[in-house]
């Protein structure tokens, strides 16, 4: 498995490759060496998984964790190191197959949606980076590297945000992504350090023997505050605001890093320290199950009445995440068999979603591409002008509302199935927040597919379907949607490690089909025709709720205010204060001083021989009375 | 002290030179400060006279009073001529000038009257004939001066170079 | 010997007020030879009462004497080409080294 280092080399060398030596590349040639790269990349995950899931199982009928390379970068004691390394277990081998899947799709797409920008080259290398990043990042063999790579992944991602530099709405929202997530980085070092200090160690195996006294107690802090990190990067509720402003970037950017792989960075995270949370703080994975929760109930009801087809992709997304976290959340063990079922089910979801919101993404970017707008209003009456998008983001969207055979619906069941096995109030929240989903989803659909013709726009540019080089992927992912259902997941990804086979609950799933096939006739009868007078008057009725969800809930406004009115006016005005005119006023005043007492004596040298003779004289006269005096 | 020729001539030149030199410095006209100057220096070969170095009293006349006084006379006239009348001097000068100068007279005066100098009066004093002159100026040995006569000379080559270079017409 | 010494340092001292306080260049160098005779005085004085068997003092002022007289010289050179150049030999127009 040794190969497995190029994966992390070839994205690297392409991103210095191509943001060093950029410019002197055509944008074509470096759109290709990246795609070549990236391709490499791809081969190899998808070898690294053959390898890694054909392997024979251990005695315990799991597949082994395989640590091909792991050197000891920065010692503390014996137990205590930064180490850098590759770890390749069952949910790290599965990341590697999404990361590279996606991506080379991505830059497939990114052939033709970018043509023609500026900075082409710089689009390339920032994609290059992003890969690498996320790749390290769910290699890492300890906690540390896995934060090296986490704040690397946010570089990247502010980097690609704010592509269109010139835009100050794209800069804003890069600054305000990466102010963000940092903030919330802040938690997760501190959980770091206190998991390094009580634990005993920075890998995710501490074993009981190391925990120092008061470990177990401090473990839940530490293990929480981790999740903080995690939560600021997956966009749980109250640090979710930078994913709708997110999508400033390219439509492949969003793709690539908002639905599919960066944001499920603190999904992977609790994942990863799953057994530590089963183990030490079972309780505090269950406030993580409700975070989760809320965050997408909050999500789904916001992107009800979005008309920014991007932003109500991206609420989706905060609420599918949400949907993870909660599959984790409401883990009572390691056996999947009796209360463990969440972890698979998340790790299931996490794998469908990502293709299928990728797709979703790639899709509203090719609409983006005919039309040139985000808005739901230019839109309206595609399904005639661009057939490859519409049959793909359908199937995109019956995977999303949980429709059989697609893979969406698998993956949501296991989720509901362990929700209801943990509490039935849990399980049915969920499943109204699986209703809203299908909803608003299927709102959108109708809203661009289906409904009034922008007669005026389409005069004035006809839209029309997109080349190959962004109808491909589409095509690609939608394949993967329709199969990816039924992949025995169990047998490869479960909390215990040994083989779980996936069994379909009836009264859940056919529970949460009804449901689904329901909301999806609401928002037929609703959306399908042009006049929408069902809406029109719902919109009148619920004035105030629907103004203050498209308004998202104002929860920016809080922000503003806290940050503004009491933050800036209270604390930082009075340190700038100081710092201004007493820190920098003393070394003036020094200067000031230093530079008075040179002009008194740069008169001294005068240029008069007389008045240098006058000082000579004096001098020696002073000598000679002194040397008088002391003998 | 016994009242001999030699004290009465002595404190005739002290006074003379004090006088004059005072007076170098204090007069307003360049051309009057030149010609007290050279009263000084007259003045001061009368002292070496007077100490019995009759050779270095001569040469002092030959070359000071004879070369020196005549330059700075042809130079006054040839700079700056006697219509200079320069404006008053600043008080500030004069009083800093003046305290200086009396400041440090003191001092000096001070020192070198309550030092003790042990005066040998007793032991013949050396000839100072032009043999002896002549042969301690030119002589190599222990006590000779050829060396500083050799430098002298040349320092007084360069300076006469540097003095045509200088002064030459571009 | 007292005496002789408090001759030249009156000679001495009225030389220094003089480079203090005159304003033509040329009195100033009239002051500076002053101030040489005084010290020509004192080494003549010191050799003849303090060392009468020798004649050190008595060469070192010969000496000092040509040395002055060369200086002098080139002094008044130096004072020639400046009054060519500004037409002035004061010397409070002397003043370009400065800051």
């Amino acid at each position: 498995m040794d190969f497995t280092i190029l994966i992390l080399i070839l994205p690297m060398l392409s991103f210095l490759i191509l943001g060093i030596g950029g410019k002197w590349f055509k944008p074509v040639d470096a759109g290709r060496l990246g795609t070549l790269s990236l391709s490499l990349v791809t081969l190899l995950s998808y070898l690294t998984a053959w390898f890694y899931f054909t392997a024979p199982r251990t005695a315990e009928g799991t597949y082994a964790t395989l640590m091909p390379y792991n050197f000891t970068w920065l010692p503390f004691t014996e137990t205590l190191h930064f180490d850098l390394g590759i770890m390749l277990d069952p949910i790290s081998v599965m990341m590697l197959v999404v990361i590279s899947t996606v991506s080379l799709m991505v830059h497939l797409y990114s052939f033709s949606y970018m043509k023609g920008e500026k900075g082409f080259q710089r689009y390339y290398a920032f994609l290059s980076l992003f890969t690498m990043s996320m790749l390290g990042l769910v290699v890492a063999t300890n906690i540390f590297q896995m934060y090296l790579f986490w704040e690397l992944v946010g570089v990247s991602s502010y980097l690609l945000i704010g592509f269109y530099y010139t835009k100050a709405s794209a800069v804003a929202a890069s600054k305000k992504a990466f102010i963000v997530t940092r903030f919330a980085d802040l938690g997760f070092l501190i959980g770091i350090l206190l998991y390094g200090y009580y634990g005993g160690t920075f890998s995710f195996t501490p074993d009981a023997m190391s925990l120092v006294t008061g470990g177990a107690v401090m473990l839940p802090l530490a293990l929480g505050l981790m999740f903080v990190g995690g939560a600021g990067k997956s966009a749980m509720f109250p640090l979710h605001i930078w994913l709708p402003d997110a999508m400033e970037g390219p439509t492949p950017v969003s793709a690539l890093i908002h639905a599919a792989t960066m944001v499920v960075a603190g999904v992977y995270l609790v994942a990863r320290m799953f057994p530590l949370f089963i183990a030490y703080a079972p309780d505090v994975l269950h406030i993580i199950g409700w975070v989760g929760a809320f965050t997408a109930f909050f999500a789904a009801s916001i992107a009800c009445v979005q008309t920014d087809i991007k932003r109500v992709l991206a609420f989706s997304t905060i609420s599918q995440i949400g949907f993870m976290i909660v599959a984790l959340g409401v883990c009572t063990s390691m056996n999947p068999h009796e209360g463990g079922l969440g972890y698979m089910a998340s790790m299931f979801h996490l794998f469908t979603h990502a293709m299928f919101k990728a797709l979703l993404f790639l899709g509203a970017g090719s609409i983006i591409h005919a039309v040139h707008s985000n808005e739901m209003s230019a839109m309206g009456g595609l399904r005639k002008y661009m057939p490859i998008t519409h049959i793909t983001f359908l199937i995109a969207c019956l995977a999303i509302a949980g429709i059989p055979p697609f893979s969406g619906f698998f993956s949501k069941d296991e989720i509901l199935a362990a929700c209801f096995e943990y509490s039935p109030i849990m399980g049915w929240v969920m499943t109204i927040i699986a209703a809203m989903t299908a909803f608003y989803m299927f709102r959108l659909y109708y809203g661009i597919f289906w409904g009034k013709e922008n007669k005026e726009l389409h005069d004035a540019h006809t839209p029309h379907e997109s080349p190959l080089a962004m109808t491909f992927p589409l095509m690609f992912l939608a394949a993967i949607t329709c199969v990816a259902g039924f992949i025995p997941f169990g047998t490869l990804v479960s909390s215990n490690g040994e083989a779980y086979h996936i069994h379909l609950d009836a009264t859940v799933a056919i529970t949460s089909v009804v449901i689904a096939i329901i909301s999806i006739s609401l928002a037929t009868w609703i959306y399908m025709r042009p006049t929408q007078p069902v809406a029109d008057m719902l919109g009148k009725r619920f004035a105030r709720l629907h103004n203050a969800a498209s308004h998202r809930f104002y929860i920016d406004e809080v922000y503003q205010f806290v940050t503004h009115k009491i933050i800036f006016r209270c604390i930082s005005t009075p340190i700038a204060w100081f710092d201004r005119h007493v820190v920098d006023g003393f070394f003036d005043f020094l200067a000031w001083g230093t530079h008075a007492t040179s002009d008194e004596i740069r008169d001294l040298q005068s240029g008069q021989v007389q008045q240098y003779a006058f000082v000579f004289l004096l001098g020696t006269l002073a000598l000679i009375v002194t040397l008088l005096l002391t003998f | 002290m016994e009242l001999t020729f030699e004290t009465i001539i002595f404190y005739a030149l002290a006074i003379f030179i004090s006088v004059f030199s005072v007076m170098t410095v204090c007069t307003r006209h360049i051309v009057r400060s030149a010609t007290y100057l050279l009263f000084v220096l007259f003045g001061t070969a009368g002292i070496y006279f007077l100490l019995g170095y009759t050779f270095l009293g001569s040469v002092q006349i030959m070359v000071y009073a004879g070369g020196i006084v005549v330059l700075y006379v042809f130079s006054i006239l040839l700079t700056s001529g006697d219509g200079d009348r320069a404006e008053k001097l600043k008080r500030s000068k004069l009083i800093a000038g003046l305290g200086a100068t009396i400041g440090g007279a003191a001092i000096v005066l001070f020192i070198t009257l309550t030092h003790k100098f042990t005066t040998i009066t007793d032991p013949e004093p050396i000839e100072t004939n032009i043999k002896t002159i002549g042969h301690a100026l030119l002589g190599s040995d222990k006590y000779g001066y050829v060396l500083p006569f050799e430098a002298v000379s040349i320092l007084l080559l360069a300076c006469i170079v540097g003095g045509l270079l200088i002064a030459r017409k571009r | 010997m007292e005496y002789y010494l408090i001759v030249s340092a009156i000679m001495f001292f009225a030389g220094i007020y003089g480079f203090f306080t005159r304003r033509n260049t040329l009195a100033i160098l009239i002051s500076i030879e002053l101030i040489l005779n005084a010290t020509d005085i004192n080494f003549a004085v010191f050799n003849r009462f303090l060392f009468p068997t020798g004649l050190e003092g008595h060469f070192f002022a010969l000496f000092s004497i040509a040395i002055s007289a060369a200086e002098t010289a080139v002094a008044i050179a130096i004072m020639i080409n400046i009054y060519r150049n500004i037409r002035n030999i004061q010397v409070k127009n002397l003043n370009e080294m400065k800051w």
